[in-house]
């Protein structure tokens, strides 16, 4: 039944976009800053994934965790070289820092594998599950059970250790966590390290389902996650995965029912919601002191 | 203790649980709050508030830090909406008003933590403050035509005017954020009065002030209630400056009043200095 | 030594500002005029009066109402297409260049307005990041649009449709205007660099003679500190909006004079990535510095261009030019000589005040 493969089609895609918007909302609640380089990370392991299996003939698995690995030191180097410097400035300053960074990756990508499109092959074997009338991807599976898996280590991590407490703890009040003993430094660093290595996972699981892989990959579902993660309350960790699942299923009805306004649809519902639920669905409003 | 020369005012009670001066009673009160109070989720921040200020009366709210006066004024100006109870100011009803409208219905205030326009300069600020009382509109003004200049050149020389009460027409040039703290302070007092109201409120301001200033800064509030003859409220913790120019006071203590009456009948008010001072025991 | 009063030094920086864009324009009119300009800076006279009116406006709504604003090339969109449309209609019943371009920058500045306050109404009852957010939704719902989106003129008038050519029915003698996702394709290019002059002219009387009013103290007072604004009677939704749609309008305009420059132009021309570039251009000038985005919008649009011998390498230089002036202007550096530079305005302030005989204020 169509109905049921495009929800489980929208899951998929949701997935994928919820793994980029943790990544989003956990630089933002550290950082109080959009990091607008994070889709573009997507792609860079995108393509390192795509050249340690395809030139090097790696096994999927380990061009998964090449991706990651090397995104995760490009994202540390990055909010090193270019948003550590910030960290007192203005947040109009950082952004255009970090749009600075997203269009040296995107020109960097484009100098180095050229604009001509690649095609992605798959870390997950083809084939699917079928259930009756219902056909699920192993790629979609593999895609929702990553995101689950994701959110599970993630929540875990954040309530249960010591790091995790040490993020959460610098996103509330930076200074009274430096005064606590806390290495801001490090924790922010760890934060931005997490999220490029999810941001590696996305790129690869994006391009297992969707094999056209250039250097402007990343950057609209990098836009759509974004929203994704404002939608579910910026912040939150629970509100990105939220989030992101119901933009990917919104986006592939959307689709079913008009290809060329699905962007516009998914967008406006976005603008709803924010009208509605200024904060996000669970943000939490900020009362202003007077 | 500092008093200018005048003779104590007389309160007398009017038919509410409310005082105000003798001179007033003829005219409406400027101000009355009745039962005011607001909750916070479950917490009560201010609860039971009765007050009547007379027109020309210069009224102070004191107490304990966390007593919920700031709440109080943010009550009045309408920046929380209250739980329940009634302002009325000049005897008209504000409920569901916006801080904007009561501002039109005249009052305006300073603020606790001081909230100028740091990058406009001393003079933009007071215009600001004029701003309901500019004519013209958007349109004259891009297209520059001559209600944009009458009106500018009455709008300067008012605001220079508005300075003047403190000395500080000099500094109109100057950018608002540059000043030192107490011009901050006087600068928001005089954007406060360029919007004309008949009802001042002035949270602590003389926070920060050496002794000389607070002396002049008592002697200014004196100055503007008579010229303009409105009615000021403030909030106050230096009580030589409360003692000195209030003439009746309302003290809170967690969100409730606890006494009210002239400054006399205050300062030796027993439950006012067991608020302040603790019961004696220990320490 | 007389000082100048800040009124007098306002309008002597304002003259200064009029008189670049003045200066600039007969410049390059003369060089032109003489052949000197090569062909590909030639070409791009209109563009940088379209990208610099663009940050004029924007500048309006971010550097001096203090909103973020991610989709303003949905308004340069909205205004280039009308704009368009509006032309190639009136073919015959305005026979004259010039005048069918005004009526086009025309017709393009009241309907992004009209957008404008669509967008605005909704959007400036957010904060921050979740106004940003949606202004970036909402301009990438107008490209959406404007994509699906097909114009014909014929005998009946205009006609609309969502489908394709084939269902605009048109009567005999109509033609196809906007065919979808391929934009336009038959445009008559009418625009010219002393449209953009005047254009520009424009751009700056309005917003800088709204920055010095009454309305526009009110906008800068809502963005400097909207609960003090609000205490002293300034209503935020209106002045916002009234930053939002002057905004807006400017883009419209912009967008007409720009797509009347081409024989084609697509929706996809004004995307996130144009709201992004024009951003920078107004974050590079300085927020609130008006003759700062006109310098900074006509040397960045150029750059590139100038640097075409690095051709493979030119936008990964504009990259990492960005990051480095980003990361100067806000370093710890910069901000010590800044601090300096004000306690020494501060300390002026007081002398010049003490001088004058106060009375021993601090």
């Amino acid at each position: 039944m169509s109905l049921l493969n495009n929800l489980i089609n929208g899951i998929s895609l949701g997935s994928v976009y919820a793994i980029i918007a943790l990544g989003y909302t956990m630089v933002y609640g550290i950082a109080k800053m959009l990091n607008f380089a994070h889709g573009d990370i997507i792609m860079v392991g995108a393509y390192v994934c795509f050249f340690a299996t395809g030139q090097f003939g790696l096994p999927p698995i380990a061009g998964v965790l090449l991706a990651m690995v090397v995104c995760t030191i490009l994202g540390m180097v990055i909010e090193r070289l270019a948003y550590k410097p910030l960290r007192q400035a203005p947040s109009l300053a950082v952004l255009i820092t970090a749009i600075g960074v997203s269009y040296f990756l995107q020109n960097s990508a484009l100098l180095l594998w050229k604009s001509d499109p690649k095609v992605f092959t798959s870390v997950v074997p083809g084939g699917a599950l079928t259930l009756g009338s219902v056909n699920i991807t192993y790629v979609a599976l593999v895609t929702v059970l990553s995101c689950v898996v994701i959110m599970l280590v993630l929540s875990f991590f954040t309530g249960h250790t010591k790091l995790g407490k040490a993020m959460r703890a610098c996103s509330e009040d930076k200074a009274a966590a430096q005064l606590m003993g806390i290495d801001v430094n490090r924790t922010i660093s760890m934060t931005f390290a997490i999220g490029s290595a999810l941001a590696a996972v996305a790129g690869v699981l994006l391009c297992s389902t969707y094999p056209t892989l250039m250097p402007t990959t990343g950057s609209l579902p990098g836009i759509k996650a974004f929203t994704a993660a404002v939608f579910g309350g910026i912040g939150s960790i629970p509100g990105a995965m939220l989030g992101g699942i119901l933009l990917g299923i919104i986006e592939i009805f959307a689709k079913a029912f008009n290809t060329n306004i699905s962007d516009a649809v998914v967008f406006a519902v976005l603008i709803v919601v924010l009208l509605v639920k200024p904060s996000g669905l669970l943000g939490k409003t900020v009362r202003e002191k007077v | 203790m500092n008093k200018p020369g005048r003779e104590p005012t007389r309160l007398v009670p009017v038919p509410s649980p409310n005082i105000i001066p003798e001179r007033d009673v003829d005219k409406t009160p400027i101000l009355e709050a009745q039962h005011l109070g607001i909750d916070f989720g479950g917490l009560t921040a201010v609860d039971e508030f009765n007050m009547a200020i007379g027109r020309t009366e210069i009224a102070g709210l004191i107490g304990p830090n966390g007593a919920g006066k700031t709440t109080v004024f943010n009550l009045l100006t309408k920046v929380y909406q209250p739980t329940r109870g009634t302002i009325l100011l000049d005897g008209i009803d504000t409920a569901g008003k916006s801080t904007v409208q009561v501002n039109r219905m005249g009052i305006a205030r300073t603020f606790q933590n001081i909230r100028l326009f740091s990058n406009l300069s001393v003079e933009d600020n007071v215009k600001i403050g004029l701003h309901n009382h500019i004519k013209y509109g958007t349109l004259q003004g891009v297209l520059r035509l001559p209600g944009y200049w009458k009106e500018e050149r009455i709008a300067h020389e008012r605001a220079l005017e508005l300075l003047s009460i403190f000395d500080m027409q000099d500094l109109a040039g100057a950018k608002a954020g540059s000043l030192p703290y107490g011009a901050q302070r006087r600068l928001e007092i005089v954007r406060a009065l360029a919007t004309n109201p008949s009802l001042l409120l002035l949270d602590e301001p003389a926070a920060g002030m050496n002794p000389s200033e607070t002396a002049e800064l008592m002697e200014n509030i004196v100055k503007i209630r008579d010229t303009f003859q409105i009615a000021v409220l403030l909030i106050e913790h230096d009580m030589s400056l409360v003692m000195g120019i209030c003439e009746g006071i309302c003290v809170l203590n967690f969100g409730h009043i606890i006494a009210k009456g002239t400054p006399d009948e205050i300062q030796n008010n027993p439950e006012v200095i067991k608020a302040y001072l603790g019961s004696g025991k220990g320490e | 030594m007389k000082t100048l009063s800040s009124g007098r030094k306002r309008l002597f920086r304002n003259a200064i500002t009029y008189g670049i864009v003045i200066a600039a324009f007969v410049i390059l009119q003369v060089l032109n005029a003489g052949g000197l300009l090569s062909p590909s800076l030639q070409g791009q006279l209109v563009p940088i009066c379209a990208y610099v009116t663009m940050a004029i406006a924007l500048n309006l709504v971010v550097g001096i109402s203090g909103e973020l604003s991610l989709g303003h090339a949905g308004f340069m969109s909205v205004g280039a297409f009308s704009g368009v449309v509006v032309s190639l209609s009136l073919q015959q019943a305005i026979p004259s260049g010039p005048v069918r371009l005004a009526v086009a920058m025309l017709v393009g500045a009241v309907c992004a307005g009209i957008a404008g306050f669509i967008v605005g109404v909704p959007v400036l009852r957010l904060r921050g990041d979740y106004l940003a957010i949606v202004t970036l939704a909402f301009g990438e719902i107008i490209k959406n649009i404007i994509n699906i989106l097909y114009v014909g003129i014929d005998g009946n008038g205009l006609h609309f449709s969502t489908q394709n050519e084939a269902a605009l029915a048109l009567g005999e003698g109509g033609k196809a205007i906007l065919k979808g996702p391929m934009g336009v394709t038959t445009n008559v290019k009418l625009s010219s660099f002393t449209a953009g002059f005047i254009l520009v002219l424009i751009a700056l009387t309005v917003v800088l003679n709204l920055i010095n009013s009454r309305s526009g103290r009110a906008i800068m007072a809502l963005r400097d500190n909207r609960i003090a604004a609000e205490s002293v009677g300034i209503g935020a939704t209106k002045y916002k909006l009234l930053a939002f749609v002057t905004s807006a309008v400017l883009a419209g305009a912009a967008g007409a004079l720009y797509a009347m420059n081409y024989s084609s132009i697509a929706a996809k021309k004004f995307d996130f990535n144009t709201s992004i570039l024009i951003l920078v251009f107004v974050v590079l000038g300085g927020l609130g510095n008006i003759r700062g985005s006109i310098i900074a919008a006509a040397l960045l649009y150029v750059l590139p261009e100038m640097l075409r011998d690095f051709y493979d390498f030119r936008m990964l230089i504009y990259a990492i030019v960005l990051i480095l002036v980003m990361l100067l202007t806000n370093s710890p550096f910069f901000q010590d000589l800044r601090g300096q530079f004000q306690s020494k305005l501060r300390d002026r302030a007081v002398a010049k005040a003490d001088a004058k005989g106060g009375s021993g204020h601090e």
